[in-house]
């Protein structure tokens, strides 16, 4: 009943090609914000920023930027998170090694590093597609590892390979709590969400989807096929680097290379499986699901079941359901919780009197 | 009414095309003219897709040259071609199928857009009012084709008639001089038939496109082609007008046939 369009007409082109056509949406959009850039800050204690709101926020940029590389423009990866260690690593060593960088100008350039790392790496998809550019992909990721662990350099010399994020500082104003923290990586965050949405509601979009859909067509009508597959990789890989460096900088503060393994990059994948492919509401539904779900299962399976069945039951339980739920999810609805959401508003404009 | 065949815009001389050892099209010399619809047919394996492939850069033929609009053309890629004016349908639908119909028909605008993805990022300003500009090209196209109803539908979902129909209208929207067309009614019914002819009729004379039209219709192509080119195993066989085509003792043979 609440939700109805009834009556909202759109009179220009501009007005019906807004993200947010329905007033309904706009206002639940403003209220979510208003909810996680004011009072989340304000009222969450220590453990939620730290724990669950700082890392979903940086995974979902991590997800964006997957799901522009393959949700978008159709072309597998298995690579995000070595494009997230260049992003952390570029930063740690922008701010070392230059007196006076800006921390965002660092994250920009961290961001920019990893955009030509992700264009050398996106080389190969111009030959090969599906399973096997996916396998290029690996190559990536564990070339990069490797790189990052072998020359001592990356990490300034440290003897285990782990550098410790410096200060956040930015005109002067020192970001220690996670209060602030929280709030950088939510605006930085929702900046960088509202330009990816921006570029796949333009021609840049429709050329990566295009090229997904039917890549002969693409180019019929006149898409360039190595230059937009290789601004898809550039794309990606920016967000994956930013991602990168906020989770160092604002997130866990110290890293090493071994950090962003297989088992991240594939977090990353279930993200946008889970979220939903090809939506950037999904990235953050799929990081947020994500996250949550483990902490989850941590806190109600010894609930329900009482303390009996041991941790290890409990971590291997989760493996279970992460398994289980991915297989869901790929043969009910591969497109996620972002369509499940979205069924759920078409009935809801119906609701109550379906017929 | 008052459309007229213009000079020759498409020459394609002695054009002969291999796969291994697959002679695909054999010494085939034909003209397309300007406004003009021009009709290939022929039976299956003839060389028909070959020939419109050969037309738009998707295959570049052994032998042979392609003059366009005067002058040889060198070895194009298909966006080459795009970006001169060529546009084509695909026999099998070819369209992006993730994406709404609108999304799919601006897609055709393309090569007329010039933003860069940073400009897209940015979104409002030189994008937006660029996506605004193309959106009301778009919608004369829309409205043309009398697909208004279906805009904001995911392709995927339509019927194959209004599919084929999108398609046309996507490349119509890139304003093309010549418009390739592979079996635009295969699989219709009589009446999308004659809607679909209506359309490529109204192109032609509304927007002054050559159209070459591959079809197995031969109600059809007798109806609207100004002339037909006849392909058997990748060697013509026939060329010129309708009427003599069909009289045309070999093309009967190998395509027409008889009645007894």
């Amino acid at each position: 009943m609440l939700y109805r369009e009834a009556g909202q007409f759109k009179a220009s082109y501009a007005e019906d090609s807004q993200i947010f056509p329905i007033r309904q949406d706009k206002i639940g959009f403003w209220l979510l914000m208003l909810a996680f850039g004011v009072a989340v800050p304000l009222l969450a204690n220590e453990y939620w920023l730290k724990a669950i709101l700082i890392p979903v926020l940086i995974f979902s940029l991590a997800a964006i930027g997957l799901n522009i590389l393959t949700g978008y423009a159709g072309q597998l990866s298995l690579g995000s998170a070595a494009f997230m260690a260049v992003g952390a690593f570029a930063a740690y060593n922008f701010i070392l090694r230059i007196e006076g960088m800006p921390f965002l100008v660092a994250i920009i350039l961290a961001g920019l590093t990893a955009a030509l790392v992700g264009i050398l790496f996106g080389l190969p998809s111009l030959r090969i597609k599906g399973f096997y550019l996916a396998v290029a992909t690996l190559a990536a990721q564990f070339f990069i590892v490797w790189a990052l662990v072998k020359f001592p350099w990356f990490s300034n010399n440290s003897s285990s390979g782990v550098v410790t994020a410096q200060d956040v500082t930015i005109l002067g104003y020192t970001f220690a709590t996670p209060e602030a923290k929280y709030v950088l990586t939510f605006l930085i965050v929702a900046f960088m969400a509202l330009l990816a949405k921006n570029m796949v509601r333009s021609s840049t979009g429709r050329a990566w989807m295009a090229v997904r859909d039917m890549d002969v067509a693409a180019q019929v009508i006149g898409f360039r096929l190595m230059r937009t597959k290789l601004l898809a990789f550039a794309v990606s890989s920016f967000y994956c680097g930013v991602a990168g460096a906020l989770y160092a900088y604002t997130y866990i503060g110290t890293v090493e290379p071994e950090g962003f393994n297989l088992d991240l990059s594939f977090k990353i994948l279930f993200m946008i499986i889970i979220g939903g492919v090809g939506s950037i509401m999904g990235s953050f539904l799929g990081a947020a699901f994500i996250v949550l779900l483990p902490i989850f299962l941590d806190n109600f399976v010894p609930m329900i079941f009482g303390d009996s069945l041991g941790a290890g039951f409990v971590s291997n339980f989760q493996l279970i359901v992460f398994g289980g739920l991915i297989i869901f999810f790929l043969i009910v609805e591969p497109h996620g919780l972002a369509r499940l959401w979205q069924i759920a508003k078409e009935k809801l404009r119906l609701w109550p009197f379906p017929h | 009414m008052a459309r007229q065949i213009g000079d020759v815009i498409v020459d394609l001389q002695n054009i002969s095309l291999r796969f291994g050892g697959v002679k695909a099209l054999t010494d085939i010399s034909f003209d397309v003219r300007e406004h003009e619809v021009r009709s290939i047919i022929g039976p299956n394996g003839a060389g028909k897709s070959s020939m419109l492939n050969v037309i738009n850069g998707v295959y570049h033929p052994q032998e042979g040259q392609i003059f366009f609009k005067g002058a040889l053309r060198p070895k194009m890629e298909p966006h080459e071609a795009a970006e001169q004016g060529i546009a084509r349908t695909f026999q099998n639908i070819a369209l992006f199928k993730g994406m709404t119909v609108l999304d799919n028909i601006m897609t055709g605008r393309n090569l007329k857009m010039k933003c860069n993805f940073l400009q897209h990022a940015l979104y409002w300003g030189a994008a937006q009012k660029e996506e605004i500009a193309h959106r009301i090209k778009v919608e004369e196209v829309i409205e043309f084709l009398e697909i208004q109803d279906i805009r904001k539908t995911p392709v995927g979902r339509l019927p194959y008639g209004l599919q084929k129909r999108v398609e046309l209208a996507r490349a119509l929207a890139a304003e093309p001089h010549i418009l390739l067309l592979d079996e635009p009614m295969a699989g219709m019914n009589v009446e999308e038939k004659q809607d679909m002819c209506r359309f490529i009729l109204d192109v032609n004379d509304h927007y002054g496109t050559t159209i070459v039209l591959i079809e197995h219709d031969m109600g059809v192509v007798m109806d609207i082609s100004d002339r037909v080119v006849v392909l058997d195993y990748g060697k013509k066989i026939g060329d010129g007008v309708p009427e003599d085509v069909k009289n045309n003792p070999e093309v009967i043979k190998a395509y027409l046939g008889t009645s007894h």
